[in-house]
């Protein structure tokens, strides 16, 4: 049961085959019994759970028919949950209780979801590996020698090995659909202002965005039904109505334009992902899909954009954490200044250290121009080439990441691992929806298959994923490292 | 040498908005610390802001008010600098884009001249929290209530040429914000705060000499004092072959001195950039016409308009335009005493003595206007004296009952029957022979005295007009 999609178990609960405390307590066993080995929890709740499942039980018997009513979740750390400490992977907020609820959280909660606790995660969401956690790498579970992506590396872990039924996750430049990729598991990012920011920490405001992370397209489309929405608390979120998303699920892809991006065919794309994309994309044309190719001539900007307005924005977001109100402060500082130093060195990382120096270096008095002037210049003609695309095709599919998952401590070099995020990061650039799903295998390890539409085509972009998981098993596949049952 | 100042100057208004600009909590003055900071305010991971809607407004009727370009689309930014009292580590301000664009204010001196000053933006931005060092044994305390209330920074041009000039300046804006309501500027309380940009340069010369920044004034007193003091130490550096450093400067009131701030005080790149949490505003054209639509008269207009209507002086009008309250209390008074010229000085001498006298706000005064202009009525209809006037006055502000129900009970009615006048008329002639000799031997100014003398047997309620015509009249 715990290996089903949520919207089997929530036929299997709304049939009575299962109670959610059952369903909880089996994935607590599973937590209980991997999470060790793969440390995907930073925190598990298990007294709350059960006291959350209980209480889903109680509303169906008293009639509540919530879709994931009862259904076990778990959220990234990055997410502030009342009474539950909020670390977003960082020593700075190691011992942080947070006061309130993020609205993701609040949401969830609000439809009967079961919380199992708080997914490990790269520090403030900074990294491609999951390497990065102040609370230790997260272990992929198709090889635990091999990292299972990031910074959503907890919540995709998660789901991979079955530790919870769905999990969410954030991204900004790839850290849903990377992870995904890198696991073998469905990762949505919405558009950007579908989904309410309030109580999600903030990396990088102008292209942070929540999504699901999940077995499947349907059940992605179950749990933005949950979490979209327009939210007062949330200045950039968008009131456009938020659609059923499992409405269009089986609309007929007949007709279909599928866009091929040549730049995401080129060097440095490993001939495995290349051959499964390939054989992804004719599973599509025998569904009445037509192939083109399309141009994206600025994609190759989009890294080098995208790592200054993250960073630069990550500096300015960081610099509440001071030692003033909350979070860690050094011990016995002498001074304001030895605080604010010590508390800074010693309280953050060194990938969260070197992001904030070189956002500080991009805002700095003589380099703005030439930085992030010119970074947001970038941005704009990526949103062009985007919009350009979308006027000859319906969507634009390539691969989620250059390869499959790679070792851990294999990627010492910065750079290398900001090049992992090529294929994803110019979407959050132009705050387009897209997914990743798993579209082929290995050496053993899960290829991602990266789908992206027009600004909020949430609907598109699920329903394209859907039809194919309709048509394919790739998403079935479970890591055999993890299938001994407790 | 001869020397010419050049002033500009950066006033900050806090906005009087309920709550703060991007949380809902309460911008109230005087709360026990930390008690009006939400989590937005404390700066917790994951806070959101979303702004005020109000304090948008109230920036936007300033500018109006004075004439200004208002900016269809105005974008606010973080202004990056670490201190313990900004809990975000960034204040939101607005750098390129504000609210409020180029306008002017007319200032007019004591000689009469008048001076046009260029404002050259105002933007909104957020309060920092407050520092406090006293009683923490080594320590800091930090209280955020006021950290997150608006503020509306309002930026003149270069254009003031002595320190008189600039309180003036000042004196007109704090004029027009409380017209407008947008504040209470109050310098003591610090929701009025200037700041102020100081150089010297030779006579005739057109560039602008290297400038100083006196912060911290909070008077408009200290105004002055600051900027005259900060002139007569450049001139001396200057004069003794220095040279002026670009620097911030603070004004001590007690030593009446500017020193420079330690430069840890002084942070120097902000790193702006614009603020991702918020959309740019866009406001458009029906917007703007209707805050313009329920602008108040303004002081000026007002000023005009009862020089006109009401026949005053230049000086009387000026005084009574100087709150919107003193001129609407005027208004009431002339309107239904029937006489605006006694209504004028009642208003500006005898209500206005009494109002700095006890320190009240106009609010505060127990004489209503209409109570005001009954007595004004009952001077001009010789009911009292202008002199029992002033008594009469004085015990309505002891006394609840009507002006009328005052004068009678006190006995102060004026007394115009002449029965009763002659009467006192031929006592003061058989008690003032002598007096009375003099006037009939042509010596006319002896009529005052007996006048005097009759006002004064009748306690001052005979009619000085009557006694006057009838003494005359007794003596040819």
């Amino acid at each position: 049961m715990i290996k089903s999609t949520v919207a089997e178990l929530s036929l299997a609960l709304a049939a009575g085959d299962i109670s959610s405390v059952e369903l909880t307590q089996a994935y607590l066993n599973r937590i209980a019994q991997y999470n060790g080995e793969l440390n995907a929890f930073i925190t598990v709740c298990e007294e709350s759970a059960l006291e959350q499942a209980k209480a889903a039980d109680v509303a169906r018997a008293k009639g509540d028919t919530s879709s994931l009513l009862g259904i076990p979740l778990a959220h990234k750390d990055i997410f502030c949950t009342e009474g539950i400490t909020t670390t977003c992977g960082s020593r700075m907020l190691g011992n942080f209780v947070s006061p309130y609820n993020a609205t993701v959280v609040e949401r969830f909660s609000d439809a009967g979801v079961v919380m199992l606790g708080k997914t490990n995660m790269d520090e403030f969401a900074m990294g491609s590996s999951n390497e990065t956690s102040f609370f230790g790498a997260v272990k992929n579970p198709w090889n635990t020698a091999c990292v299972p992506g990031g910074s959503s590396g907890g919540s995709a872990a998660a789901v991979a090995a079955d530790l919870c039924a769905m999990a969410t996750g954030t991204d900004t430049g790839g850290s849903i659909r990377q992870p995904a990729a890198f696991c073998g598991i469905t990762g949505f990012k919405p558009s950007y202002g579908r989904v309410s920011r309030w109580g999600m920490i903030a990396f990088a405001s102008s292209l942070d965005q929540a999504g699901p992370i999940c077995k499947s397209a349907e059940d992605a489309a179950l749990m933005l039904n949950v979490m979209a929405g327009l939210d007062s608390k949330d200045s950039t979120s968008i009131d456009k109505p938020v659609e059923d998303y499992t409405a269009t699920l089986n609309d007929s892809l007949q007709g279909l334009r599928i866009g091929v991006p040549k730049q995401h065919f080129a060097e440095g794309l490993s001939s495995e992902v290349e051959q499964a994309i390939r054989d992804a994309l004719a599973e599509y044309e025998k569904m009445g899909a037509i192939i083109k190719e399309v141009d994206l001539p600025n994609s190759h900007l989009s890294v080098p954009a995208y790592y200054v307005i993250a960073p630069a924005e990550a500096s300015a977001n960081l610099s509440r954490y001071d030692g003033v109100r909350y979070g860690y402060r050094c011990e016995n500082p002498v001074d304001l200044e030895d605080m604010y130093k010590r508390t800074r060195s010693e309280g953050f990382g060194e990938e969260v250290k070197r992001r904030i120096m070189i956002g500080t270096y991009a805002l700095s008095a003589g380099f703005y121009d030439a930085y992030y002037r010119k970074a947001q210049k970038i941005r704009r003609l990526i949103k062009v080439d985007f919009s350009n695309a979308f006027k000859e095709v319906d969507v634009i599919i390539g691969p989620t990441s250059p390869h499959t998952a790679f070792k851990l401590g294999s990627k010492s070099d910065p750079v290398s691992m900001y090049l992992e995020d090529i294929y994803t990061i110019a979407v959050n650039l132009a705050g387009l929806p897209a997914i990743s799903i798993p579209a082929g295998s290995a050496n053993g390890l899960p290829i991602g298959m990266h789908i992206v539409a027009g600004d909020f085509e949430e609907a598109k972009v699920l329903n394209v994923a859907h039809q194919f998981q309709k048509h394919t098993d790739w998403h079935r596949n479970k890591p055999s490292a993890m299938a001994k049952e407790a | 040498m001869e020397w010419e100042t050049v002033i500009g100057l950066e006033v900050h208004v806090q906005l009087s908005t309920k709550s703060k600009l991007f949380s809902g909590s309460s911008t109230k003055f005087g709360a026990e610390p930390n008690t009006q900071a939400s989590i937005f305010d404390l700066a917790l991971p994951g806070t959101l802001p979303v702004l005020n809607e109000e304090a948008l407004k109230k920036a936007v009727k300033f500018g109006v008010a004075i004439g200004a370009e208002i900016s269809k689309r105005s974008v606010f930014d973080r202004k990056n600098y670490f201190y313990p009292d900004l809990p975000k580590g960034y204040q939101v301000s607005q750098l390129d884009y504000p609210t409020v664009g180029k306008g002017s204010l007319t200032v007019t001196m004591d000689d009469g001249s008048e001076r046009v000053i260029g404002v050259t933006r105002a933007h909104m931005e957020e309060d920092a929290g407050k520092s406090l060092h006293k009683d923490y044994h080594g320590m800091s305390g930090i209280d955020l209530n006021r950290a997150g209330t608006p503020l509306l920074e309002i930026v003149s041009e270069p254009d003031l040429r002595t320190a008189k000039e600039a309180v003036a300046y000042l004196k007109k804006l704090h004029r027009i914000i409380r017209y407008l309501d947008i504040s209470d500027a109050i310098m003591a309380e610090g929701s009025m705060r200037c700041d102020a940009n100081v150089s010297i340069r030779p006579k005739g010369e057109t560039e602008f000499g290297t400038r100083t920044e006196i912060k911290n004034i909070n008077s408009f007193r200290f105004v002055e004092k600051a900027i005259n003091h900060e002139v007569r130490r450049q001139q001396e550096v200057i004069e003794d072959g220095g040279r002026i450093v670009q620097e911030t400067r603070l004004y001590d009131a007690d030593k009446d001195e500017t020193r420079p701030m330690r430069s840890k005080e002084v942070a120097n790149d902000y790193r702006y950039f614009p603020e991702p949490d918020l959309l740019p505003i866009v406001i458009d054209d029906d917007y703007i016409a209707a805050i313009k639509a329920q602008l108040p008269e303004m002081p000026d207009s007002k000023k005009i308009r009862f020089i006109e209507q009401y026949a005053l002086s230049d000086y009387d009008a000026d005084v009574l335009v100087s709150t919107r309250e003193m001129a609407e209390y005027y208004e009431v008074v002339a309107q239904q005493s029937g006489d605006a010229k006694l209504a004028a000085n009642w208003v500006s001498q005898d209500l206005l003595g009494l109002l700095n006298k006890n320190n009240w706000d106009i609010a505060d005064c127990p004489i209503q206007p209409e109570r005001l202009a009954v007595l004004i009525a009952r001077i001009k209809d010789n009911t009292i004296s202008g002199k029992i006037a002033k008594a009469v006055f004085e015990a309505m502000l002891e006394e609840t009952i009507s002006v009328d129900e005052i004068i009678a009970a006190k006995g102060l009615k004026q007394v115009t029957d002449s029965g009763e006048i002659e009467k006192i008329v031929a006592q003061v002639i058989d008690n003032n022979p002598d007096q009375v000799q003099q006037y009939k031997e042509g010596k006319q100014q002896v009529i005052g005295f007996l006048v005097g003398q009759a006002m004064q047997l009748s306690k001052g309620k005979a009619n000085p007009a009557q006694v006057n015509a009838l003494l005359r009249e007794k003596m040819q």
